[in-house]
């Protein structure tokens, strides 16, 4: 299985660094939560490791040649984009791309992977409905559906949750923390800090650029990272049910 | 419809069309006239009619409305827009430029394919220019920022070259010409025109992959490992070829190649990818059918095939708009 390894990391636009100097060594089997507060650079880290971005510094997915790399990574966008009126089940088939020869159709493998994905995110009613026609939150977990058909040893994704009813929140959480038990590494970028710390296995702290914390939950969302990074006080405790962060107040 | 069954019914409706296209034209000859003129070389004046008049052109109206109705879909699916269509970046306005330029000078009227070859020329200059603007590293918005730019200044150099014109008889040539049109084309303008329009529809029937997972927008499509630069540099070059050749034999004909995917879209499950070939032999259908119907309708008048695109074109749009705004309940 395939981890990812950053190191110094930059990424400047024009003469602001927007990520600066990040190194890191990820693992297979871990849920990795990114946070920080809007601008950190959250984004813009994930978009350089996959080789989307001009960048300075190495990364081992951007590396690789393009076709080689999305069947190494797969990426979920913050912006959820469908721009024709196309089934669920052909949204999510696009996911088969990196696995098909230049001519070559999709076989049994890839409707296997498809209808697992769909399985999987409760959407195999849906698969014949054209994707345009589904609510935001339906529409993400269509897309969500797309890239875990792509079946790549690591899922990179920007905001997976934003949007999602509560129930379809822990599903998709709950999806990803199996995927990583499966051998899978995961990373999503994440403002709920509740989910983040009950779901992760490991969280990744960012302000405007730098990683300033790295470690378990409970350590990284420490009472003196949160007052320093987001400006905020919480309640955090270990309860019977596991992990409880709850924000309290904004702190000078 | 199943998609093979789509493309299958399209085909037959092209050949179907193009053996009309044979039948039909101010020569009245019957039908075993025509075939045995045109098979067997039988009759000295049907064969002239048949093999230098009606095939060259039926095999225009085949490779520029494949081109358009290839064009607006390949366009469209780039461009995740269902407005776009191969006017829009430029390059049919820089090769009627540099056609208009060809009559205006007279040369032109001094060597046959000074016309072709300065449309052509046009056609070049714009590839040029678009590259240099949208290169590497511009995305869709640039293209068509660059596209709409071009086209405006093509627009106005053409109206100054009509402007100066000193001679009347050289503007109606101008104006006649650009309204578009296959009379009197011969073979000289098929093979002229053929070895570009096939490589443009090589570079374009390619892009299916990459557009479908363009589906998924700029970034998705990246990761999933489409090469967006070489993706927009076949699709300005396969563009530009196919409907840089249509114009400068043809002149610009309007309308097909948006017409045209918008029609198809939904019997091909909204695929871009699929829509490319269905469009391809939706555009060759509907300019043999207006071929035939500009000299069905007004068999003495030379009536401009690019009218007539225009004329059927745009109420259509209109009704497309229509239903599109009562599917989206508006």
């Amino acid at each position: 299985m395939t981890g990812l390894t950053l190191s110094q990391l930059t990424v400047r636009r024009g003469p602001r660094a927007v990520v600066e100097d990040v190194s890191l060594s990820l693992a297979p089997g871990e849920f990795v939560g990114l946070i920080g507060p809007n601008g950190a650079g959250k984004t813009t880290l994930m978009r350089a490791a996959l080789g989307l971005l001009a960048h300075k510094g190495q990364s081992s997915l951007a590396r690789l040649p393009a076709a080689e790399r999305a069947r190494k990574a797969a990426w979920l966008p913050q912006m959820r984009e469908i721009a024709w009126p196309v089934s669920v089940e052909t949204l999510v088939g696009l996911g088969r791309g990196p696995h098909l020869g230049p001519v070559q159709r999709p076989g049994e493998t890839d409707r296997a992977a498809v209808a697992a994905a769909l399985d999987r995110l409760d959407l195999t009613a849906f698969a014949r409905r054209r994707a345009t026609e589904l609510s935001g939150g339906e529409q993400a977990r269509v897309l969500i559906a797309r890239a875990l058909a792509q079946e790549a040893p690591i899922l990179l994704a920007d905001e997976p949750i934003a949007g999602l009813d509560p129930a379809h929140q822990i599903i998709t959480m709950r999806i990803f923390a199996d995927l990583a038990a499966e051998g899978r590494l995961v990373v999503a970028a994440l403002h709920d800090l509740g989910l983040a710390a009950r779901f992760c296995t490991r969280l990744l702290l960012m302000e405007r650029g730098r990683l300033v914390a790295d470690g378990a939950p409970r350590e990284v969302l420490s009472g003196e990272n949160l007052a320093r990074v987001f400006g905020l006080r919480a309640y955090v405790a270990d309860t019977p049910d596991g992990p409880v962060f709850q924000p309290l107040e904004v702190v000078a | 419809m199943s998609y093979r069954a789509l493309i299958w019914a399209l085909a037959l409706l092209v050949a179907a069309l193009f053996a009309a296209s044979l039948l039909v034209g101010p020569a009245s000859l019957s039908l075993s006239d025509s075939l045995g003129a045109l098979i067997a070389g039988r009759g000295e004046a049907a064969v002239l009619v048949m093999r230098e008049i009606r095939l060259p052109r039926a095999i225009l109206g085949v490779l520029i409305g494949t081109s358009l109705g290839l064009s607006g879909a390949a366009l469209q699916g780039y461009l995740r827009n269902p407005l776009a269509e191969p006017g829009l970046i430029g390059i049919s306005s820089a090769a009627a430029l540099g056609a208009v330029i060809a009559l205006q000078t007279g040369l032109a009227a001094a060597h046959a394919l000074a016309l072709p070859g300065m449309a052509l020329g046009g056609a070049l200059v714009a590839v040029a220019i678009l590259i240099l603007l949208a290169g590497p590293r511009g995305g869709a918005f640039t293209l068509i920022l660059a596209g709409i730019a071009l086209s405006a200044l093509a627009a106005s150099l053409t109206s100054l070259v009509l402007n100066l014109s000193p001679n009347p008889y050289a503007a109606a040539d101008i104006v006649f010409w650009m309204m578009g049109s296959l009379a009197d084309r011969s073979f000289t303008h098929v093979w002229l025109a053929l070895p570009l329009t096939l490589a443009g529809w090589a570079l374009l029937g390619g892009l299916g992959r990459g557009l479908d997972a363009l589906t998924l927008g700029e970034d998705a499509a990246a990761a999933l490992g489409v090469r967006l630069a070489r993706l927009r540099l076949m699709l300005v070059l396969g563009v530009a070829a196919a409907v840089g050749a249509g114009v400068a034999v043809a002149g610009a004909i309007g309308f097909v190649g948006l017409i045209v995917p918008h029609l198809l879209r939904p019997l091909v499950g909204a695929r871009p990818g699929r829509l490319l070939f269905a469009s391809a032999l939706g555009g060759a259908a509907l300019l043999l059918a207006a071929d035939i119907s500009v000299r069905l309708i007004l068999p003495d008048r030379d009536l401009k095939l690019g009218v007539l695109t225009a004329i059927l074109g745009a109420p259509l749009f209109l009704h497309l708009i229509y239903r599109t705004r009562a599917e989206a309940g508006a």
